[in-house]
């Protein structure tokens, strides 16, 4: 029984040890913000990786979530003769929710694995310490311009995957489905409101804040070797979606719960 | 004169430095040796602040390293890492450049090129090899590359942890004589971390050996063969039979 006791108090503090850890490097990388110097190029190679380069696969997703969608909502309407919301339930179900949910979870998978990847692999092989010793600190150097980036970009990447997202449900209604093209647009247009679209960018950019931050933080405090290169990358993905998910669930409460 | 004294580090329960007394003077070139994982590396790395020990003290010129401006205080040196510790995503005159690109040491880009390039050249490497990446480089050019950023800014004390580690004879021998001429003309101070042997007779003014966490012989190069340690002499004529077990 106290074997128990003691293996659960262990994980417990190890737990809360991990929150303290990772509160910190938060508060750290925040912190630089306001202290220079500040590596504008690193800044604008990190917006474009993140943004730029990431902009197909968020469209594909996007295009195809809104097209599933919008056949899902058709079928589902039929039930109860609800067929006509098509275009209203698209839009707001990829504005509100799937748009930076979606979003989000592709960056996790394509950005926060490569960045864990990356700055893991310049641990294990001295870059950190060589950037240390160049007078460079890792944060500003390396946390700071893709955690900015990401905040940054973010937004605008959710954006983008919204309006692909609607556009695939219009493509699917229209073609699909019979729905007048002009009325379905219409109807897009007059049931979305600023604060669906409000909530959808400040997701985004909370989503690519976590997502950048676990990379870094991962990567950071990777072990030693190839093992610990593939520990640290998988960490980090798994913790940025959960957070992400867990985010987005806070966030919606914030938001609509009135 | 770096100076340390009475340093502890331990990693978990492994004890690695144990009270290490070692004093460095100005312009001597010093290699440390020992065997593998007896915290070789972890020396130097205390010294930078890389790593920060238990209790004693390391000072520069008298001065607490772990006080006053780090950046300053990083400019005194130039590093060559064991794996030359390049950065992938730069190209070689950029890794050889850094320090001139960015902070208190920062030139214009194309003065900063042609000092990279020049010291591209000091190491015998040519000027087409500068807008290469690391990755397209050998393990021998990669090293030289190693050496010349850490000579670029012209520190006042030159750190080389194992630099001739992973290298053939021949390339470890230019590595050997390269840094024993750089650190002449530049007046450096230099510390090497090595248990190549031919390293130490090529590089060193001075000896010291550590061995369990401890430095157990330290004298010039001339009285190492001359020295009655009994694990001195096992570690310079590499017998398995001696004070220092050969499983660890």
């Amino acid at each position: 029984m106290s074997t128990l006791l003691a293996s659960v108090g262990a994980a417990v503090l190890g737990f809360l040890a991990a929150i303290g850890r990772l509160a910190l490097f938060t508060g750290q990388t925040i912190s630089h913000l306001v202290r220079p110097p500040f590596y504008g190029r690193e800044f604008g190679n990190a917006l474009l990786q993140i943004g730029y380069f990431s902009l197909p696969v968020v469209g594909l997703t996007a295009f195809f979530t809104g097209g599933a969608l919008a056949l899902q909502i058709y079928s589902g309407g039929a039930r109860f003769s609800a067929e006509a919301v098509v275009p209203q339930i698209v839009a707001i179900g990829m504005v509100r929710e799937l748009g930076p949910v979606l979003v989000g979870l592709m960056i996790a998978a394509r950005v926060t694995s490569s960045i864990a990847a990356e700055i893991a692999t310049m641990k294990v092989t001295e870059q950190i310490d060589a950037l240390v010793t160049l007078s460079t600190h890792p944060m500003k150097y390396l946390t700071l311009p893709r955690v900015l980036a990401a905040t940054l970009v973010m937004p605008l990447l959710v954006g983008v995957g919204d309006i692909i997202g609607i556009y695939g449900g219009f493509i699917v209604g229209t073609e699909r489905l019979g729905f007048n093209a002009a009325a379905y647009l219409q109807n897009t247009a007059d049931f979305l409101e600023p604060l669906d679209i409000i909530s959808s960018l400040v997701k985004g950019a909370v989503f690519g804040f976590i997502a950048a931050l676990m990379g870094c933080y991962y990567g950071m405090n990777s072990d030693r070797g190839a093992m610990g290169v593939g520990r640290a990358t998988k960490s980090s993905v798994v913790a940025a979606a959960i957070l992400i998910l867990t985010a987005n669930f806070l966030l919606t409460e914030a938001f609509f719960s009135a | 004169m770096i100076e340390l004294t009475d340093v502890h580090k331990s990693f978990g329960t492994n004890h690695v430095l144990r009270g290490v007394n070692l004093s460095v003077p100005k312009g001597e070139s010093m290699v440390v040796i020992g065997g593998s994982g007896t915290g070789k590396s972890i020396l130097i790395k205390s010294i930078l602040g890389l790593v920060t020990p238990e209790s004693g003290t390391i000072t520069l010129d008298g001065r607490d390293v772990n006080q006053g401006d780090r950046d300053a205080f990083l400019a005194r040196f130039g590093m060559l890492f064991q794996g030359a510790a390049l950065f992938d995503s730069l190209p070689v005159w950029q890794n050889v450049a850094f320090r001139l690109l960015r902070g208190s040491l920062k030139k214009p880009k194309s003065e900063a090129r042609e000092i990279a390039v020049e010291k591209l050249r000091r190491v015998g490497l040519t000027a087409d090899v500068a807008d290469r990446l690391p990755a397209e480089l050998s393990g021998g050019m990669q090293k030289r590359v190693g050496l010349a950023r850490a000579i670029a800014a012209e520190p006042e004390i030159i750190f080389f942890d194992e630099p001739t580690t992973g290298l053939d004879p021949i390339m470890a021998g230019v590595i050997n004589d390269l840094i024993r001429e750089i650190v002449t003309e530049m007046g450096a101070t230099a510390i090497t971390i090595t248990h190549d042997m031919t390293s130490v007779r090529a590089i060193a003014d001075k000896i010291a050996m550590l061995h369990a966490g401890k430095i157990r012989w330290t004298g010039p190069v001339a009285d190492m063969d001359a020295s009655t340690d009994p694990y001195v002499d096992q570690f310079i004529h590499g017998r398995a039979e001696g004070p220092i077990e050969a499983v660890r």
